[in-house]
């Protein structure tokens, strides 16, 4: 190891050899945004929203798979890198169906962030609008297509940290679609541990839990009756018969 | 293949294709009464390896597959990496459209392959190789087969090769017909067993290859260029070509000319020269463009056909790539063109990068609009865009060539380009407009 000096973003900064620019960014507190990658997972390479300019090379590179050089000069910020930063965005928005307004995620999601800040205020491209399926054959989670935006974050993580391999890619291009043990319902998996490690790690709302996404709230409306009914059981010294749902409601006479 | 026609001294010369069509590519003793084996034999006698890289880097040998990236250096990566195990695989996924040169030296010659491949792995110190064949090549893996089982029994496989103590093995891979696998780290990650998807470069796979091993990947007609540079010298290649890309290439030539077919011509010919040489001219009408280097390459105007063809020239537009050229006669509409290349990347795209994916579907959407008489300026601009976006954000180098073609069509033919978008005029008179624009509500998106 060898510490190696380099210049992003006009600031002087140094990182270890073999280290990649995204590393090195973070360290010293200079934004890059991502999606795909995952830090304690393999590096993906896919999202291509931390591209980075590099002086000398004429095409925008990714920060989180290219190492660091000496004497390197690395922009991350330029009226360029905007713009294409705000396609790739948009083009996930096109690829599948995004409505934040009806999603689990929504105010607690990477690529509704990502599109914030990246100023994408609109989508210039043709929605795609697949029809794709929801597995909610899991008796905990959930898998929504119209949600993933094939990061392989799961599919890493599966593989590379709870060693289940449950989580694949089949089909190639815009066919290109998650799998659980190569193409059965998540809920027939016979690797899946359930660990939730997937779920949690999801940038989007393609993984999560059961019971959390829009209109899946159950309300317990039959309480308020059988609080009154408790009290009038109170008052009579007699035990009550039902099992009482709010059960934190202390009862005094 | 039939296509191939007696050497035409006057514009031809055969290195790569020397015996395709003078043996029969199944018989072991065709190859060795035409020189086959002798450089293998000269070279074991010599045990000097460094000697090979010497002659490969003297005569100026660049990858065929169409990077162009000099031979010799590849190979002294690998020969100088510092690794137990090393692997030589040879990409025989000739999956470019229009490209046909790798499967005519591997149905019409199999031994100078494998005789290539045996001096490659000897030079870099590999002992197992690997040719990773296009799945759809099936006389191809049929006469590999072949030639490998028939060298392994005359000893030039095998352990202790022709008493050296030298030791090669040469194994056979089909491919499942995906064209992502011609990209080397794709091509790796399949013959590994995995999903054909690139992988980050660096580490390159001279340094960590297959199995994480130092690895030499090249083209079925980069390796046979390397018995003939041995047997006869690094002068006697370079008789012919030009300085920066000495030698030779084959170029398989189509569309509309009268004589299709494959021909090895020296580097630095002019396109007119092939199309009116070789290819007998053009059919059908004035020629109006030349598709060149298969659907990555680029699109040559008629202005630019005395340009001579090398790996140098592609600076100034004239894309060489696997030597594939496509001739169209003035009948021909190149948003058609564009359409049919777009639909190729749509559907070869292996899925991993966002800009690829979703890019090559979109401007293919968006071209088809053009095509039924749907597009708009708007859509026009938004295809210039994109396009140049995808090729400057994608992973691998199959996003960044697939908006070639429609980049190049942009700026040598804009102007038809506009009649489709506007005026919902197809010039050529080839696509099927609608009567109106507003046959069908458009989406509101494309509204101009």
């Amino acid at each position: 190891m060898s510490t190696i000096l380099l210049t992003i973003d006009d600031r002087k900064v140094h990182g270890e050899s073999g280290e990649t620019i995204l590393s090195v960014a973070r360290q010293h507190g200079i934004p890059i945004p991502t999606l795909c990658q995952l830090q304690g997972a393999s590096t993906f390479g896919g999202c291509r929203l931390c591209l980075v300019e590099v002086e000398g090379i004429a095409h925008p590179v990714s920060a989180c798979n290219t190492p660091i050089k000496a004497g390197q000069r690395v922009t991350t910020q330029s009226p360029a890198l905007r713009a294409d930063r705000q396609m790739v965005l948009e083009l996930l928005f096109a690829e599948r169906n995004h409505y934040c307004a009806v999603c689990v995620q929504n105010g607690d999601c990477e690529l509704q962030s990502a599109a914030a800040q990246a100023g994408m205020d609109h989508v210039r491209c043709p929605y795609l609008s697949p029809s794709l399926p929801v597995d909610a054959s899991h008796a905990q989670y959930v898998l929504d297509h119209n949600r993933c935006i094939l990061c392989m974050r799961c599919v890493r993580v599966c593989a590379e940290v709870e060693g289940a391999h449950t989580w694949q890619m089949a089909g190639r291009g815009i066919e290109a679609r998650l799998v659980a043990d190569n193409g059965v319902p998540w809920g027939e998996s016979t690797t899946c541990t359930s660990c939730g490690k997937c779920v949690h790690l999801c940038p989007t709302g393609a993984l999560y839990r059961k019971g959390a996404s829009v209109a899946e709230m159950q309300k317990k409306r039959g309480f308020l009756l059988r609080i009154l009914e408790g009290r009038e059981l109170g008052r009579t010294g007699e035990e009550p018969t039902d099992d009482f749902l709010v059960p934190t409601v202390e009862i005094r006479s | 293949m039939s296509t191939l026609q007696p050497e035409n001294p006057s514009i031809e010369r055969r290195i790569a294709l020397q015996r395709v069509g003078r043996i029969d590519p199944e018989s072991i003793d065709d190859y060795l009464a035409e020189e086959g084996f002798v450089a293998l034999r000269q070279l074991l006698q010599s045990a000097n390896p460094d000697s090979v890289i010497e002659a490969v880097t003297t005569a100026g040998v660049r990858g065929h597959g169409g990077a162009g990236f000099p031979t010799g250096r590849k190979w002294y990566f690998v020969a100088k990496a510092d690794a137990p195990v090393k692997y030589v695989v040879c990409n025989a996924d000739e999956s470019e459209p229009g490209t046909l040169k790798d499967r005519l030296i591997m149905e019409g010659d199999p031994f100078s392959l494998i005789e290539a491949m045996i001096i490659a792995g000897f030079t870099v110190g590999a002992t197992t190789g690997f040719i990773y064949l296009r799945g759809e090549y099936n006389l191809a893996r049929h006469r590999l087969e072949n030639a490998i089982r028939q060298a392994e029994a005359a000893g030039f496989l095998g352990r202790d090769i022709l008493g050296s103590g030298i030791d090669f093995s040469l194994h056979l891979h089909s491919g499942a017909g995906a064209y992502i696998c011609g990209e080397e780290t794709a091509l790796i990650s399949s013959l590994e067993g995995y999903r054909g998807e690139p992988r980050s470069k660096p580490p390159y796979p001279t340094q960590s290859g297959l199995w994480g091993r130092p690895t030499l990947v090249n083209n079925v007609e980069t390796l046979v260029r390397i018995p003939p540079i041995l047997r006869h010298g690094a002068a006697w290649y370079r008789a012919s070509g030009t300085a920066g890309s000495p030698g030779t290439q084959i170029v398989t030539l189509l569309g509309d000319v009268n004589w299709r077919g494959v021909v090895e011509v020296p580097f630095g010919i002019s396109t007119r020269r092939l199309i009116d040489d070789v290819g007998q001219g053009v059919k059908g009408g004035a020629l109006k463009l030349v598709q060149s280097g298969g659907s990555s390459g680029g699109i040559i105007p008629p202005e630019w056909l005395d340009l001579p063809l090398d790996f140098d020239s592609g600076r100034a537009g004239v894309v060489l790539g696997s030597g594939a050229l496509l001739v169209c006669n003035a009948h021909r509409c190149v948003v058609d063109l564009t359409t049919v290349v777009m639909a190729f990347f749509r559907a070869e795209s292996c899925g991993k990068c966002v800009p690829c994916r979703v890019g090559t579907v979109e401007l293919h959407t968006l071209l088809q609009r053009l095509t039924e008489g749907r597009g708009t300026l708007r859509d026009l601009s938004l295809l210039e865009t994109m396009g140049a976006m995808v090729k400057r954000t994608s992973f691998c180098g199959l996003g960044i060539t697939a908006p070639n073609v429609l980049l190049d069509g942009l700026r040598h033919f804009r102007d038809e380009y506009i009649a489709h978008a506007r005026d919902h005029r197809c010039p050529a008179a080839v696509c099927a407009m609608q009567d109106s624009a507003w046959g069908e509500l458009p989406h509101l998106a494309t509204v101009g």
